[in-house]
């Protein structure tokens, strides 16, 4: 589908010496993630992040491209506040359900306090009324690191196959 | 069929103008169908891509005209091909990539070869096969490889922008945006070299024509887009101006950003936030550029098949490519120019939260169609109500409070297909 740098590959490759108590802090922190867009408690999203952060979420064909474009952008937890002000005062949507299911991280490289990771995520949306349909699928390409209050996301870039967006996306992935 | 390629067809209400639409408009297949000869197929230029997508010889992007699937593809002479992806023996669509490279196409099934301009080069077996001194089948000795190409489109390319069409006798590309449309064309496409950033698809449940209106109505950005309203990035207040081509198909909304804030325009919109400030604005980081010569916004609707953006320091194309009469593909492709600075390529993909898919004004514009689809079906005889600044149209306008692009659209519409 490609001929891009990273044919849709894994960006890394899994350390088999990272220790229990990591991966079971990284699974957490996943699946709190996941736990909190599900339920639409959205003002707990930024507090996933450090200050200094990046969110994107992009097309596959871009990020294996190496197109920059991203379908959301946000480079601060500033701008990912103003998204859930966006959400939940500013887009008028036909509202739905998201429920994330999100596979068993591969953990990377280990350096001091910052993990990358990775792991494969299924979104599905359910609007009212409505059969439950696939939404958007991917892989989360992430740098966690370990901070004073626990793991937090330095970066968390949201890569989708899905080569088309139904409608449209309003809450984070 | 010839009924319904010749007659008129029984669709508007009895006495109603162009400030009635009926909602069949958007849901007869019928009458789809007829807009794809009509509008589509015939008559008609259609967006296919940027030369930035292929810069290379071979280079080639399949990308869609209507609902049939086509190839822009560079020469070896630096030219562009684009030619139907059908191939000419069995009719498979053998170009099964959006992007790649070749030297020449090759169709998977039988292996019949085409160069980069259609021709077709080779075709196995052609003479048959010799077995015990007897040449068993082949092509009849008639067969000539000449006329079998794969069908080809007239093409136009102006300033880097890349349209094609399947009527060969379709008029000149600057003659039918006309003088007004290619003037604003122009003031984005100037032949500076372009950069694509990328690619966001959706899939909206509406008919395409909605895209179409949605950018020819300047009545609800300030109304429905809070970061519209509330950053005076587009309102009724601010000094706009509206224009079509002589025959009211495409259109340009122009328009100059103002301060924002409270105001007569904002008055009992609940979408207005006075009291909304960013965390964060570098989303809104606009910094003017020399070539937009006043406006800060500049929308243009290319008939049937494109719209350009330009709002602030954002750039798109977004390609409408229909499916059926009740859902389109929305392609948007984010450029650049190439002698951008890097803060300013930043800038444009920051300002790029705006717009697409997820975009804080666009995104519910996909959402709002699909809204209007549904009505539109539930109701098969009604009417939408375009009487927005009167009910004429006109081919100039000096402020932004009038329905008069989406009348002036209609009324050609209905001129194209007798309805």
């Amino acid at each position: 589908m490609s001929d891009g740098r990273h044919e849709g590959g894994r960006d890394v490759s899994p350390d088999a010496s990272v220790d229990f108590a990591t991966f079971v802090d990284l699974v957490t922190l996943y699946q709190a993630y996941a736990s909190a867009l599900d339920a639409r408690q959205y003002e707990r999203w930024p507090e996933f992040f450090i200050d200094d952060c990046v969110y994107r979420l992009q097309p596959r064909e871009n990020f294996d491209r190496g197109l920059p474009l991203a379908t959301m952008a946000f480079e601060s937890k500033g701008m990912l506040k103003d998204r859930v002000y966006g959400i939940t005062q500013t887009l008028a949507h036909d509202p739905y359900y998201q429920r994330h299911v999100v596979g068993t991280p591969i953990i990377g490289r280990v350096m001091g306090l910052v993990i990358e990771a990775e792991a494969n995520y299924a979104v599905f949306r359910t609007r009212q009324n409505e059969l439950s349909e696939v939404f958007n699928v991917g892989r989360y390409v992430d740098i966690v690191h370990r901070t004073s209050a626990g793991l937090r996301f330095a970066s968390r870039i949201c890569v989708f196959d899905s080569e088309m967006i139904p409608t449209s996306i309003i809450y984070p992935i | 069929m010839n009924d319904l390629r010749t007659s008129e067809l029984d669709v508007w209400p009895p006495g109603a103008g162009v400030e009635r639409i009926p909602f069949s408009a958007y849901t007869r297949e019928d009458l789809y169908q007829r807009e794809l000869e009509r509008l589509f197929y015939r008559g008609h230029w259609c967006y296919v891509g940027l030369e930035a997508e292929i810069p290379n010889p071979g280079d080639f992007k399949r990308t869609r005209v209507g609902e049939r699937s086509v190839i822009m593809v560079r020469d070896r002479d630096g030219g562009i091909n684009v030619v139907e992806n059908v191939c000419a023996h069995r009719g498979a669509a053998f170009c099964r990539e959006n992007f790649g490279n070749r030297s020449d196409f090759t169709c998977p099934y039988h292996q019949w070869t085409y160069d980069l301009d259609g021709r077709l080069l080779g075709v196995p077996l052609m003479r048959g096969v010799r077995s015990d001194g007897v040449v068993q089948g082949g092509m009849p000795a008639e067969f000539r490889r000449e006329d079998h190409g794969l069908t080809r489109l007239a093409v136009a390319r102006r300033n880097g922008v890349v349209c094609a069409s399947f009527d060969a006798d379709v008029e000149p590309f600057e003659q039918y945006l006309g003088p007004d449309v290619l003037r604003y064309f122009d003031r984005v496409f100037d032949g500076r070299a372009l950069t694509v950033l990328g690619y966001s698809r959706q899939r909206i449940d509406g008919n395409w024509k909605l895209m179409q209106e949605n950018i020819k109505d300047p009545y609800h950005p300030g109304l429905l887009h809070t970061w519209f309203v509330t950053f005076g990035l587009w309102r009724a207040d601010q000094k706009s101006q509206l224009l079509t081509d002589v025959h009211g198909r495409h259109a340009c909304m122009i328009s100059r950003r103002n301060e924002g804030g409270s105001g007569a325009v904002t008055k009992g919109v609940t979408s207005f936030k006075a009291n909304m400030t960013l965390h964060d604005d570098r989303v809104l980081d606009v910094v003017p550029e020399p070539w937009w010569n006043g406006p800060t916004v500049v929308m243009t609707t290319i008939f049937p098949s494109v719209i350009i953006q330009q709002q602030v320091n954002s750039l798109s194309t977004r390609h409408i490519q229909p499916r059926g009469p009740n859902a389109f593909d929305f392609v948007w492709t984010h450029f650049g120019f190439a002698d951008d600075a890097p803060d300013m390529q930043r800038r444009r993909l920051r300002q790029a939260n705006l717009f697409g898919p997820a975009g804080y004004v666009s995104a519910d514009d996909g959402e709002v169609i699909e809204f209007s689809q549904q009505g539109a079906r539930q109701r098969p005889g009604g009417v939408s109500v375009v009487e927005l600044g009167g009910t004429d149209t006109a081919t100039r306008t000096e402020h932004t409070v009038t329905e008069t692009l989406i009348r002036s659209m209609y009324a050609y519409w209905r001129r194209t297909l007798d309805v």
